[in-house]
């Protein structure tokens, strides 16, 4: 019944698992001194079991999934891969961790965590719907905001805005968006019909 | 978006049934596709999108403080609540380096407590009373709204603006308070007290009611975890967590804020975590908002001169600041009405959000959907849905 720091929560990990089937988990820190846990996609759905299950670390409560895209952001070495974020909270010791799993951008595939916690599958339907990773395992692995037949995934830093849906244009005669391409332009690169 | 509308995934004498997206119940345009076996649901998919604003894509477009609007459209029934979210998030961020420290006001910072609580208010007004009528009490419904009124009335003297206020901005509050503003805040805390007895005597003490909420749609403690059940939903089924408490922000920690939890309430039939559980913790916590705006009240410090004034100011200098924040990201959590509020925020360093993502009590809150409807009546649907106080925007975003 104590808060452990990040420190003593990957100590406490690194410890649960026996040495040989340790996974290459990494601490790291965000730009501004935010410690966060990288994990290796594979391990995902072990080391979250553990997490869970745990009795001295006790993360039965995910937080939030999110994600975003690394394209643009200004990170050294640059990276184009699609960051996925776990907040894991304990309500009975009162501590936080952030995961991380960095999927590659093109074949990204994470495993889902919603057999760990259910609400997972709300969380991965939103990032497969918005940032176009999928997630192995999922029970309902749909779009959940925008409509089943909408191209591209809205949140991706390359993303290229449609002219129109379904034959409603987005925009009037002559119009244009100011600095992005829009999907129908000549210049415009093609795009992969599904997320 | 769609769930699976094929006839054939229907077993032996079921019927499908649309609720909404346009039903009085589901507050909003939010589809159930209800399969029923008789008058008890088999299996209940809910269908999300059709109020997407993609307000999250709009957060990298604008610059920092330009989303505050935004953000009162995430969710409109605690609008203020919604900004104090965003604002705190991005006040973490710039304060997790010390070149770009931020201290808001004291008097900000008692303003915000009363805005929220005052919104917190008028939104578990909104919830409780559509709860009673979407359950067939009319009446009471009108009394919520009547006392919701005056609540907006404050805080349209306050910042003109009766619904999405835009008030809470980086730094402090958008104007000061009027020098009327704690003396017609008491008035009309004074009469709503007086007004709430009646609002209880009509509605939460009726034994129909009682008896069409107790024990119906019981989620466990670690059902409510599992689930990302946030705020009264959580504290219905019995879980003593509220941010305010347990991880303060603001002065809610010098304010001890009382947390009221699900206790079978409704006597011999209820559960703890059924739908009367979560009506009645929304109810004490009217009470104990209550008693924070007047404890704000008590701790405001007299209005100082300058704006940025450290005590008495209403509003730091930040645009300095916004044009350079600090290159990272930061999780920011407030308590909502609606439960955890929180923002992800991700800046690249210049002045507009690389990522800015709120994770709403709303959404995930629809995650156990299927798993409490399952089992019950078709006519109990709607108590559950009222009982989650559900705000669809909040859900499609």
């Amino acid at each position: 019944m104590s808060a452990l720091a990040f420190a003593d929560i990957v100590e406490r990990l690194r410890a649960v698992f026996p040495a040989a089937t340790l996974p290459a988990i990494e601490t790291k820190t965000s730009d501004n001194g935010q410690p966060w846990l990288l994990v290796p996609a594979n391990d995902i759905v072990r080391v979250a079991t553990v997490l869970r299950d745990d009795p001295v670390l006790g993360f039965a409560a995910l937080c939030d999934l999110t994600g975003w895209d690394l394209l643009k952001y200004p990170a050294n070495p640059p990276s184009t891969d699609i960051a996925i974020v776990y907040y894991l909270h304990s309500l009975i010791h009162r501590h936080h961790l952030t995961l991380k799993v960095l999927a590659p951008r093109d074949t990204g595939t994470v495993p889902s965590v919603s057999s760990v916690w259910p609400v997972a599958n709300y969380f991965e339907r939103e990032v497969f719907d918005l940032l176009g990773v999928h997630f192995a395992g999922h029970p309902n692995l749909k779009r959940i905001m925008m409509p089943d037949d909408w191209i591209g995934s809205p949140l991706r830093k390359d993303y290229i805005y449609p002219a129109s849906y379904n034959g409603i244009a987005h925009l009037r005669d002559g119009q244009k968006f100011e600095d992005a391409p829009t999907r129908g332009d000549a210049a415009a690169p093609a795009q992969a019909a599904k997320p | 978006m769609s769930p699976d509308l094929a006839i054939e995934t229907l077993g032996g004498e079921r019927m499908r049934l649309n609720m909404g997206p346009h039903h009085p119940a589901t507050h909003g345009v939010l589809r159930l596709v209800v399969d029923t076996d008789g008058e008890v649901v088999a299996n209940c998919a809910p269908d999300h999108g059709y109020l997407h604003r993609a307000i999250e894509k709009i957060g990298e477009c604008v610059e920092w403080p330009m989303f505050v609007p935004y953000t009162d459209r995430v969710d409109y029934v605690c609008a203020m609540n919604a900004n104090l979210a965003y604002c705190v998030a991005v006040e973490k961020l710039l304060n997790s380096d010390p070149a770009t420290k931020v201290i808001v006001p004291m008097r900000a910072e008692c303003i915000r407590v009363i805005v929220a609580e005052l919104n917190r208010i008028s939104s578990h007004l909104v919830a409780v009373g559509a709860m009673a009528m979407d359950l067939g009490g009319y009446t009471p419904f009108l009394h919520a709204i009547a006392q919701r009124e005056g609540v907006n009335d404050i805080f349209e003297k306050l910042c003109g603006q009766r619904l999405t206020y835009n008030y809470i901005t980086i730094g402090g509050v958008g104007f000061d308070l009027h020098a009327n503003a704690a003396a017609e805040t008491e008035a009309f805390l004074a009469q709503f007290e007086k007004e709430m007895i009646r609002f209880n005597q009509l509605i939460t003490t009726n034994t129909i009611f009682q008896n069409r909420c107790a024990g119906v749609a019981v989620i466990s403690a670690a059902d409510a975890v599992a689930y990302g059940l946030v705020g009264p939903n959580l504290r219905g089924s019995g879980v003593d967590w509220d941010i305010r408490r347990d991880e303060p922000y603001g002065i809610y920690g010098q304010l001890g804020v009382r947390v009221p939890v699900g206790q079978a309430y409704a006597g011999r039939a209820g559960r703890v975590g059924d739908c009367y559980d979560r009506f009645v913790v929304r109810l004490l916590e009217i009470n104990e908002s209550v008693r924070l705006v007047r404890a704000a009240v008590q701790l405001l410090p007299p209005p100082a001169e300058k704006a940025n004034d450290p005590l008495g100011g209403f509003q730091a200098d930040v645009a300095k600041q916004l044009r350079k924040p600090p290159k990272g990201e930061i999780r920011a959590r407030t308590e909502a009405p609606r439960g955890e509020m929180g923002y992800v925020i991700v800046s690249d360093g210049t002045k507009v959000p690389y990522r800015v993502r709120v994770r709403t009590g709303s959404f995930t809150v629809c995650s156990i959907f299927n798993t409490v409807m399952k089992g019950i009546f078709l006519a109990d649907v709607v108590t559950v849905i009222g009982s989650f106080d559900i705000v669809v925007p909040e859900i499609d975003r």
